[in-house]
């Protein structure tokens, strides 16, 4: 770990003040000026503990006012402040009644003590998960180097790396908590240096290695997250969530599903699918959502979606077992709708 | 030596338990009953230190802070095989409150071609190469991260089937030697022979070499079970990393060590700095776990000393964990081949057996002696291969070499059983002659409720229940040179001294339980002064050998204190100190009961200050296997492993353990359960998660942390419950042995069973993981 100084953060303006790059910007090759945001750190202290990043000067946003807050009512939806903590977000009645997938999700994060830290807007703008990209040895194509450690067929040790959308990078993003929100369609509100707010719908927050390999979001260097917010859930809307893991107590995930379903009587209407764990970002199934909306919620027609979301799957030399996981995460949380 | 007969308790009581008449030492006290007719010794007795961990007062290696100490900090290599051309330090040195930068200089210039340069050759990533002491460990890590080290890089090698491989990258072009850290007892490995990168075989131990003909044994069998199992590399991961804190000045060096063995680093820092032993002290006061890698205080104790030495000021040097896991020791992999051979009715004719792992840059990898001597069998051979890789050397890790060779051989007995139509307990009943095994067997069958079992593969559903069964052996091994002093203070207090170190399991407190037992004291009248070079050396928590080779002299010397004691009071009785004895904290007459007076007022009797008397090993009674402390019997046990396969998923959750076990005369009920729940805990911690991933392409582990580095935590710990089968045997005059390593052996063996016995299909690969359960389903379906 380098010398930093420490800016404690009066209000967003005040952050955006100090900042003049993200934690994209700085890995691998940190400028001297480096800056970087630290909400809960569980996550900016990992890299800078590795040794990946040098910031000059860390911004504390954690005690911003106004950032703290969890807000739900049936016209506006469900509001929930970049500050809040996990612990805060799996405690809340309104949440567990109204958003169950989220609940489950948040819950199943991490450990008790990391969830009392960790908070929302620092869980979604994490860095992808692979250990040759969190490792200072190994210059991969994320980093600006020039190769993948992980994709090589003899080689890589790639098990808990993706299996779908892994042309160009093979990480997994690692929010399983961004799996749910993005099935509940939620909106990342963004503020600027400006002044200015933007809502960012979840499915066009985080980018595809394919896109931008340097990038896992669309946060700029005078941009931070506010508030998550999402809408108000349909009438006859239900919703589930499961994460498989190898280590019950504390583990990333190795297949996650959330599954968000208007239904009547015991028929899908519409269906948002989202897996994590699978690709460099939360990815949205429209394969399994196209499967099984309009069809009746029974096995067969769960197991014919989890069938097509793996369609597309391309599986690396160690993660094939990943394959039937994900048919029987995707059936089950379909399962568990009706 | 005068010598006496005595009986002495003999068998299992409930079962056979009868006398043996022993000749022993003349000096020596007479037998002890069993334990039901014991006050303190076999009960459950709470940690005389317990209050001190819990509260967080006790103060561990890391804890310790003297004035004008420095931190240090050790950088290592980052690159699997090279010649180092140059380190520059300059930048480092020039940081504001660096005091002095240390580095490892090559002694060994004459040894391989290669390895001519001013310091040593890298041969791992992680290798140590200096340190640097500051003001602050921030300080100190920010320099370490400031030295610039230029390398000529050499191909290298980090995968064990890869380094077999004649065309391989070289780690060694020259026979090496086999550290010494006297963790592995009386296991030799011979790092001469052999080609390439794989050195060996080892072919016998010190049961004997190869018995028999397998030729002839095979061609006897009527049923043959041909199987290669593998298991992984496993890192020691004790809470507390390793380290020291060395305070040098020109009378003495004092080192706190956080270690398994004070003597020994005593001994290895004299050596290294050329001192008396008398100006090294070693202290080690509350140990935060060891497993068999802290028999030394390895290349960061001479590196603190040296840092000491350079700055005037005592150095702490603790390591991170990466550290631990990449330089600090592991459980070598295995690859293990097994045929064996039985008859239709069982019986065994033929095991044969060969294995190749590997310890990194050291030696050591074999798979112990388990195939070897668990069950009876005529005909037997194995060999035994260690290969070099250039990755962290292995050390000594809770029985080594027997839980790998244990986890092939009890599948391969469950196989067996099975071909033969038999249950695999009624199987055991057949080949194995131990007596309290086939006890543990019976008592664990009933506590586990063993007729649940149904054959492979027919639990219904989703998640599939499983019931197995392993089997484990360890030797009775005593330390000669274990010696204790005993003082009883005029005016009362009585205390125990020895540089015996309590590694956790809770030495301190059986000592005072001895102490306590033979004086008719309380447990919390004596204090227990160990872990300190200053006091008779003791042995090193090693081998399991703690109780076995301590608590003997521990009675003796008591007993030698208390004649004395008694010698006293029979003077101003005006009787002989044969008719009195000690109870209920008081002396008294044992035929005048008007005749009696505290333990507190005999003591202001004394001449002097203190009775003070050294004891120190005798031979057992009726002598040993081996004369250099191979005891007699051995220290088995029988594990039974309940577990749920999710099919769907593949998760692997054991739900129950049931652990019977025997060390002799038990002395403390409560700390053995612990011992045996933490040895249970570290059995499904490797059957289903630990493993050192290492990249072959760069030599580097992949997850040296502890987030990728899987250990159980609360809820994958199953219900754990346990059997403990007094044994006596009228071997020494606590006729008490250790029971550390046993506890850890047949886990992962019969926890592979269970699996097996859930879902039909057999894993013959750990850390079984969801990946490989699916795998193994898709294979099969």
């Amino acid at each position: 770990m380098n010398r930093f100084s420490w800016y404690e953060a009066k209000s967003v303006e005040d952050a955006l003040e100090q900042v003049n790059s993200t934690l994209s910007n700085e890995l691998y090759e940190s400028s001297p000026e480096a800056t970087v945001f630290k909400s809960g750190g569980i996550d900016v202290f990992d890299w800078v503990k590795e040794g990946l990043l040098k910031p000059q000067k860390i911004i504390n946003i954690r005690n911003i006012p106004g950032l703290d807050g969890i807000r739900f009512d049936k016209k506006d939806g469900l509001h929930i402040g970049s500050n809040v903590t996990l612990a805060e977000i799996g405690s809340n009645p309104e949440i567990k009644t109204n958003y169950l997938a989220l609940h489950k999700a948040v819950i199943h994060a991490a450990t008790p003590q990391l969830r009392n830290v960790s908070t929302l807007g620092g869980n979604i703008a994490q860095r992808n998960r692979c250990w040759y990209f969190r490792s200072a040895e190994h210059p991969c194509f994320r980093k600006g180097g020039e190769r993948c450690f992980a994709r090589h067929s003899k080689r890589g040790e790639n098990e808990n790396h993706a299996i779908i959308d892994n042309g160009s990078c093979v990480s997994v993003h690692a929010s399983s908590i961004a799996t749910a929100l993005m099935a509940y369609k939620a909106d990342v509100i963004i503020k600027n240096a400006e002044g200015e707010e933007k809502n960012v719908p979840m499915d066009d927050f985080f980018v595809s290695a394919g896109k931008d390999i340097a990038m896992e979001n669309i946060l700029k260097p005078k941009e931070i997250i506010t508030e998550i917010v999402l809408p108000t859930p349909k009438k006859n809307t239900k919703s589930a969530y499961i994460k498989q893991v190898a280590r019950k107590s504390y583990d990333w995930s190795l297949s996650d599903v959330a599954v968000v379903m208007e239904i009547s009587g015991n028929t899908c209407r519409s269906a948002s699918i989202v897996l994590g764990a699978a690709a460099p970002v939360p990815y949205r199934s429209v394969e399994a959502e196209k499967a099984i909306e309009g069809k009746a919620i029974n096995t067969e027609n769960a197991m014919a979606a989890a069938e097509a979301a793996m369609s597309i799957a391309r599986p690396l030399s160690k993660n094939g077992y990943k394959v039937p996981l994900f048919i029987s995460t995707i059936k089950q949380t379909i399962l568990e709708i009706s | 030596m005068d010598t006496r007969k005595e009986k002495f308790p003999y068998g299992i009581p409930g079962h056979n338990l009868s006398e043996v008449e022993r000749e022993i030492p003349v000096e020596e006290p007479s037998a002890w009953p069993v334990n039901d007719k014991l006050k303190v010794i076999g009960k459950r007795i709470k940690r005389i230190d317990a209050l001190e961990k819990v509260t967080g007062k006790a103060i561990y290696t890391s804890d310790i802070k003297l004035p004008g100490m420095l931190y240090a900090k050790m950088f290592r290599a980052k690159v699997p095989h090279a010649v180092i051309t140059s380190i520059d330090t300059s930048k480092a040195e020039n940081l504001a409150g660096v005091h002095a930068v240390h580095l490892i200089k090559n002694t060994k210039k004459d040894g391989e071609k290669d390895n001519k340069g001013k310091y040593p050759m890298v041969k791992y990533v992680g290798q140590p190469l200096g340190g640097i002491a500051a003001e602050s460990l921030e300080i100190a890590k920010e320099a370490a991260s400031l030295v610039q080290v230029y390398y000529e890089e050499k191909p290298f090698v980090v995968d064990l089937e890869a380094a077999m491989e004649l065309n391989a990258p070289i780690v060694f072009d020259q026979p090496i030697e086999q550290q010494e850290d006297g963790g592995d007892v009386g296991e030799s490995h011979d790092g001469s022979k052999g080609e390439g990168n794989v050195r060996g075989p080892s072919t016998s131990s010190f049961f004997g070499g190869p018995r028999g003909d397998l030729d002839l044994g095979f061609q006897e069998a009527d049923v043959i079970v041909e199987r290669t199992y593998r298991t992984q590399v496993h890192t020691h991961m004790p809470l507390e990393t390793h380290g020291v804190v060395v305070d040098w000045n020109s009378d003495m060096m004092t080192v706190y060590a956080s270690t398994q063995n004070t003597a020994s680093v005593r001994n290895q820092m004299a050596n290294v700095f050329n001192l008396p032993k008398s100006r090294v002290r070693v202290i080690c006061e509350f140990m935060g776990g060891g497993f068999g890698a802290k028999h030394s205080a390895g290349s960061f104790g001479p590196m603190a000393a040296n840092l000491a030495k350079k700055t005037g000021r005592p150095v702490w040097l603790m390591l991170d964990r990466k550290e631990e896991h990449l330089a600090e020791g592991n459980r070598p992999n295995s690859i293990q081949y097994l045929k064996i051979g039985a008859k239709k009715d069982g019986t065994l004719t033929g095991i044969q057996q060969r294995s190749h792992g590997t310890a990194g840059v050291g030696l050591g990898a074999g798979v112990g002696r388990i195939a070897q001597i668990l069950y009876t069998c005529p005909n037997f051979a194995t060999e035994q291969y260690d290969v070099l890789t250039n990755a962290g050397p292995g050390a000594a890790w809770r029985a080594p070499g027997n839980v790998q060779g244990a986890f092939g051989l009890e599948q391969a007995i469950d196989e067996m059983a099975e071909k033969l139509n038999m249950d695999p307990l009624t199987y055991r009943d057949r080949i194995d002659t131990s007596e309290v095994r086939k006890v543990e067997r019976q008592r664990g069958a009933k506590l586990f409720g063993w007729s649940r079992r149904r054959p492979a593969g027919s639990s219904k559903g989703v998640v599939k229940k499983g019931l197995g069964v392993g089997q484990s052996t360890w030797p009775r091994f005593v330390s000669l040179d274990s010696s204790v002093e005993v003082k009883i203070h005029k005016g009362g207090g009585v205390e125990i001294r020895s540089s015996v170190q309590d590694i956790g399991t809770g030495t301190k407190t059986i000592l005072a339980q001895v102490v306590a037992e033979e004086l008719g004291l309380e447990v919390t009248d004596i204090t227990v002064n160990i872990g300190d070079t200053f006091f008779p050396v003791g042995p090193g928590s090693g081998g399991s050998v703690v109780t076995g080779s301590i608590t003997p002299p521990t009675r003796n010397a008591t007993f030698e204190a208390k004649k004395e004691l008694l010698k006293l009071v029979a003077k101003k009785w005006e009787t002989d100190s044969s008719e009195l004895d000690m109870s209920n904290g008081e002396v008294y007459h044992k035929r005048d009961t008007s005749k009696k007076m505290t333990f507190k007022e005999a003591t202001k009797l004394l001449r002097t200050s203190q009775i003070s008397k050294i004891a120190s090993r005798s031979d057992d009674y009726g002598g040993f296997q081996q004369p250099w402390g191979l005891a007699y019997g051995d220290l088995g046990s029988v594990q039974f492993a309940e577990v749920s396969v999710n099919t769907d998923t593949g998760l692997v959750k054991v739900d129950k353990i049931v652990a019977a076990h025997s060390c002799g005369r038990p002395l403390n009920i409560t700390q053995l359960e612990s011992q045996i729940n933490g040895g249970v805990i570290q059995g499904v911690s490797y059957a289903l998660y630990e493993n050192r991933v290492m990249d072959k392409g760069t030599g580097h582990m992949m997850n040296a942390n502890v987030d990728q580095y899987k250990v159980p935590f609360s809820m994958e710990i199953p219900e754990i419950e346990t059997v403990i089968v007094e044994e006596y045997s009228g071997r020494s005059s606590t006729d008490a042995y250790g029971i550390g390593e046993p506890a850890n052996i047949a886990t992962a063996a019969a926890i592979a069973n269970a699996v097996y016995n859930a879902i039909g299909v057999r894993l013959y690969e750990i850390p079984i993981t969801p990946s490989s359960i699916l795998k193994a389903l898709s294979e099969v379906s």
